[in-house]
Parts: structure tokens; sequence; C-alpha cells
């Protein structure tokens, strides 16, 4: 009986706990794949502990050009959306306007749309008014830009709408300039915010397969390249590109949760 | 600035108990105030508008050109090529929404349970836990997608577990699998990947939702006899009604259009939708007015699937 009730009361937990692993375990079989030494060409099965990817992570260089590719991309990208988002955030939040509705349905189509219609509608538009020659380079970060945005829009929203709006007006009290308190109260306030989006824009750019495929034409992105070795076999590399990136992601979010946490446990 | 004209704004400022030079600045003030909003709105909307927007229309008549490859495609408004896709290709069309929709119910089932566990359950575990959800994104899907070719292979654990529970057998009765001791290359494996990758889309709006739920509400219908499951039914799922919306959107138009699980967890009887545009978009297909024309129908599906949906959740709030 006592088992019984300690699992109806844990119900909910052990179901939570069954779906992490579900989200968590794929991540984990991507370290533990970069540790294996492949006797073919396909890093599918486990075969033999080794470290030969992880002293050799480019593959003898021949991950450089895509990593590099894709970098840039997320680099310029991440820049110019978080940019434009903020103002847009900014003026949604701040200011009254016309057409405010419009501004509203032309942030979210572009969540709301499936990938491969965002990507072939704007192949279509490239190929119609510019020819083949301007896939590449130009049309990803152009599409980039285009799909981080609305993102980028949402999350610095949310942090100006739970801003007290009494600092501002606190700092012109105190006889400061609009663009003094832009700057000095505003701009620290929502700093946070802005960082979130840039990380994300930079995730998404950087991860995105889809719409990167359809506006490529010749050139090859981190993702691309990915999905055009799956036929002829992965190398482990890839795994430990995809550890690292993980390492990195998880190392981040200690920085920032465990702090905040101790102070918590401290406080009990 | 004329006679009159001046003489009105001495009187405006004497009627306001100021100055014509301070009436003035006000003014300008004012009108620098009404601009600014379309100044910050302006480069970043311009930016969606010219492609996003516009590029809807190019898809639109490109997909009513005929031709082909070596010479070119011109503009000959032939809408037939509707018709010739959805004759040739309504089967992989009705393939992609099953398993968009298959995904978004599995989804729905899994994300409702964890978005309540961390809500209500998880205590200063909470941000932690979010965070959870949303760190396997930061290692391309494409690895994590072909990871689950390792843990689903014939030889693997868990078809071996899935063999003694006698699930595979029932698997493959249902016809989600081919065979009983395999279940790579099927529609089972595909809707498995696709569930694993859009599940964080499901849950970040439900968690949403709900975290702004006052607990203090189940108390409440605690109190009032209501059952566990009563509570969940009558107090927490309508108030997290706007959320399941949001995330069951959120993971079913991604899921339409997405080939990347059909490709690499799939085989040639899983082709979906998506497989058959790149093909025809930039691949061995050739035919880009054909390509096109599959692309505005997705997009004109979607959106009429998504506004009936929304109609009838009753529910505006979706972002």
């Amino acid at each position: 009986m006592a088992v019984v009730n300690w699992f109806r009361k844990h119900v909910i937990a052990i179901v939570a706990f069954l779906i992490f692993f579900f989200l968590l375990v794929p991540n984990f079989v991507v370290v533990w794949m970069s540790f294996n030494k492949p006797s073919g060409k396909y890093n599918v099965k486990w075969e033999k502990f080794s470290f030969d990817a992880w002293k050799n992570p480019l593959d003898d260089g021949i991950l450089h050009d895509p990593l590099m590719l894709s970098l840039e991309i997320a680099l310029l990208a991440t820049l110019v959306a978080t940019v434009l988002g903020t103002m847009i955030a900014f003026a949604i939040v701040r200011h009254s306007f016309k057409g405010r509705g419009f501004v509203n349905s032309v942030l979210f189509l572009p969540m709301a749309a499936p990938e491969i219609v965002m990507g072939t509608t704007l192949l279509a538009l490239f190929l119609n008014t510019f020819g083949v020659s301007f896939l590449g380079f130009k049309s990803i970060l152009i599409a980039h830009i285009m799909f981080c945005v609305s993102y980028v829009v949402i999350t610095v929203k949310s942090r100006l709408n739970g801003m007290d709006p009494m600092l501002e007006k606190a700092a012109q009290d105190l006889y400061a300039t609009p663009w003094q308190t832009f700057w000095r109260v505003t701009f620290p306030l929502v700093a946070p915010g802005i960082g979130a989006a840039a990380l994300l824009s930079f995730a998404l750019s950087f991860d995105d397969f889809i719409i990167t495929e359809m506006t490529a034409g010749n050139s090859v992105t981190f993702p691309y390249w990915i999905w055009n070795a799956v036929q002829k076999g992965i190398p482990p590399q890839v795994n430990v590109i995809g550890s690292l990136m993980l390492i990195i992601t998880l190392a981040g979010i200690a920085v920032a949760e465990v702090p905040k946490w101790l102070k918590t446990s401290k406080a009990h | 600035m004329s006679a009159p004209a001046l003489a009105d704004e001495a009187a405006e400022a004497m009627a306001a108990g100021t100055t014509v030079a301070e009436l003035r600045a006000d003014k300008r003030v004012r009108r620098r105030r009404a601009t600014l909003p379309y100044v910050l709105l302006a480069p970043g909307i311009i930016w969606l508008v010219v492609f996003f927007i516009v590029p809807m229309w190019s898809i639109v008549s490109t997909s009513v050109e005929t031709g082909d490859m070596d010479t070119g495609f011109v503009l000959s408004w032939r809408w037939a090529n509707f018709g010739d896709v959805w004759s040739q290709w309504h089967q992989q069309i009705i393939r992609s929404l099953e398993y968009s929709l298959m995904c978004t119910v599995f989804c729905l089932v899994l994300a409702l349970p964890l978005a309540y566990f961390i809500a209500f359950k998880a205590g200063r575990w909470k941000n932690l836990l979010m965070a959870l959800v949303v760190a396997p994104f930061f290692t391309s899907y494409l690895i994590r997608t072909l990871a689950w070719k390792t843990i689903l292979a014939d030889d693997g654990w868990v078809v071996h577990a899935m063999n003694t529970l006698h699930i595979t057998p029932l698997l493959s009765g249902m016809g989600w699998t081919y065979s009983d001791n395999s279940v790579l290359q099927t529609p089972f494996s595909v809707v498995c990947g696709m569930v694993y990758n859009f599940l964080p889309f499901t849950v970040l709006p439900i968690y949403t939702a709900m975290e702004k739920i006052d607990p203090r509400l189940h108390e409440a219908g605690q109190d009032l006899y209501a059952s566990a499951w009563a509570t969940f039914r009558k107090v927490t799922f309508p108030l997290a009604l706007p959320g399941i919306v949001g995330g069951t959107l959120l993971t079913f138009i991604p899921a339409v259009g997405d080939y990347t699980n059909a490709v690499m967890l799939g085989g040639p009887k899983t082709k979906v939708i998506g497989t058959v545009i790149e093909q025809q978009m930039i691949g061995t297909g050739g035919n880009i007015p054909y390509g096109a024309a599959l692309s505005v129908l997705l997009m004109v599906g979607t959106l009429v699937i998504t506004l009936a949906y929304i109609k009838k959740a009753g529910t505006e709030e979706i972002v």
C-alpha cells in the first residue's frame, strides 16, 4: 500500500523525469559517439573507444570552411537582427502609432510559417529578381536576419513589459535628459533581454538548415555539410563539435543559474 | 509664415500662457515624438515586408510558369500546374499531414505533464529545468536527429527491450513499422524524431501559460473536494488553453513542412511533401514551378488550418 501511495504522490514527477530522459538522451549519445572509432564510414554503431576525433576536431580541415561560414553568418545575422528587433520592440512597447495590427501580423507570420515555405518563397524572389548568381553568402544572410527579427522582438518586448516605468519617471524628475535617461536607466535594465535575444538569434541562425538549403546556392554551411554527408557517412568529428556546443551551453546555464540557486538555498 | 498665421500663433501662445518660442519648441518635440516610432519600426518592418511578404507574390508568380531547366521558365499563367502537382503528389501531402498531426498529438500528451511539473512542482528548480528543456537546441538538431539512428538501431538495446515487451509486433500490426525486429526507416521512427525535435516548441508556450496560474486556485479546487484530475480538467486546462493553442500551432506548422526527420530516420516509403519540394526547387526534380505550386498549396493549407483552429479554440492570444 505504501508503495502505491508513494507512486500516486509522485507519478507526475516520474513522468516528467522520463520525458526529460527522452529529451536529453540524444545529447548524451552525441557526446558518447564522439569517442567512437568507427571501422567503416558510418559512425552509427559503437565500436571502440578513442580520442582520435577530439585530437583532430576539424577532420584534417574538412570542417573548417563550413564552420567558419556558419559562424560568420550567425554573427552578422545576430548583430543586424538584434538591432532591428530591439528598435521594433521599443516602438511597440513605448510608443503609440498607426498600423499596430499590421506590424504585429508581419512579426507573427514568420514564426508561424513552415520553414520550407519561407525558403522557397525567398528562393523564388532571388531567382526572379537577381538570378542564380546572387545565391550564396548574401542570400543566406538576408534570410537569417529575416527569420531572427521576430524572435528578438518577442524576447526584448517581454523584458520591456516587465520593467517598472517609474524608474524612468524618477530619472526625469532628477532632470535627466531623454538621452541620459535612455542610456543610464532604460538600456542597462533592458540589456539582459537584448543579450538573451542575441543568444537566441545566434543559435537559430547557426543551426538553421531548411531555409539555408533553399537560399544557399553553392555555399555550404555547417548544417548543410552534415546534410550532404549523411549519405556518405558522418565522421565522429561532427559529434565532437556538437559536444563542444553542448558543453558551452551547459556552462552558460550553470554560470547564469548556479549563483541564483545558491542565493535562494541560503535563504531557506 | 504669413502675418495672420503669426498673429494666430501669438494668440495661441498667450492663451496657453507661454511665449511663442516655447510653443514652437513644444510643437517640435511633439512632432519628433510622433515620428520616432516610425523611425524605430521602419528598418525592421521594411526588411520583413521585402523578404517575407513580397516573396509570397514571387512564389505565386513562379508557380504558374512553364518551361524547363535548359531553356528557362517563363510566366504563362498556367494554373493547371496546381492540378498537376496534386495528382502527382497528393499521397505525400496527405502523409505529411498525418505525420505532423500525430507529432502534434504526441507532443501535447508529453508537454502537458512536463509543463505542469515544472510550473507547479519544481519550486526553485523551475528555471534550471526550463533551461534543460531548451538546452538541446544548442547542439545542431541534425546531429541530434542522427543520434536517433544509433538509439533505434536494429541491434540496440531499445529495440531489444521493445521486442521483449512485445511492442514491436504491436507497432508493425498497427502499420507504424514494417517488420517485427526493426523500427528504423518507418513512420514510427520518423514521428519519433519529429516529436523529439518539436517537443520544446510545445512545452514553452504551455509552461508560460501555466506559470501565470495562481496555485491558490488549485487549493480552492481541492477545498471544494475536486479530485486532482478534476482540478486539472476544470481549472488548469482552461486557464492554460491559450498556451496549449499556441504550443500545438508552433508544433504543427513547422512539422508539416519538415523533411529532415523523414529523410534521416525514414526510408523510401516515408517520403513527405517537403522532400518533393526540395527536389523540385533545388534538386534532381528540376521543375521549379511545380515546387513553387506545392509551396503555395502548403502555405495556403497551413494558413486555413491555423485560422480554423484558432477560431474553434476561441482564442486570439497566441503569442
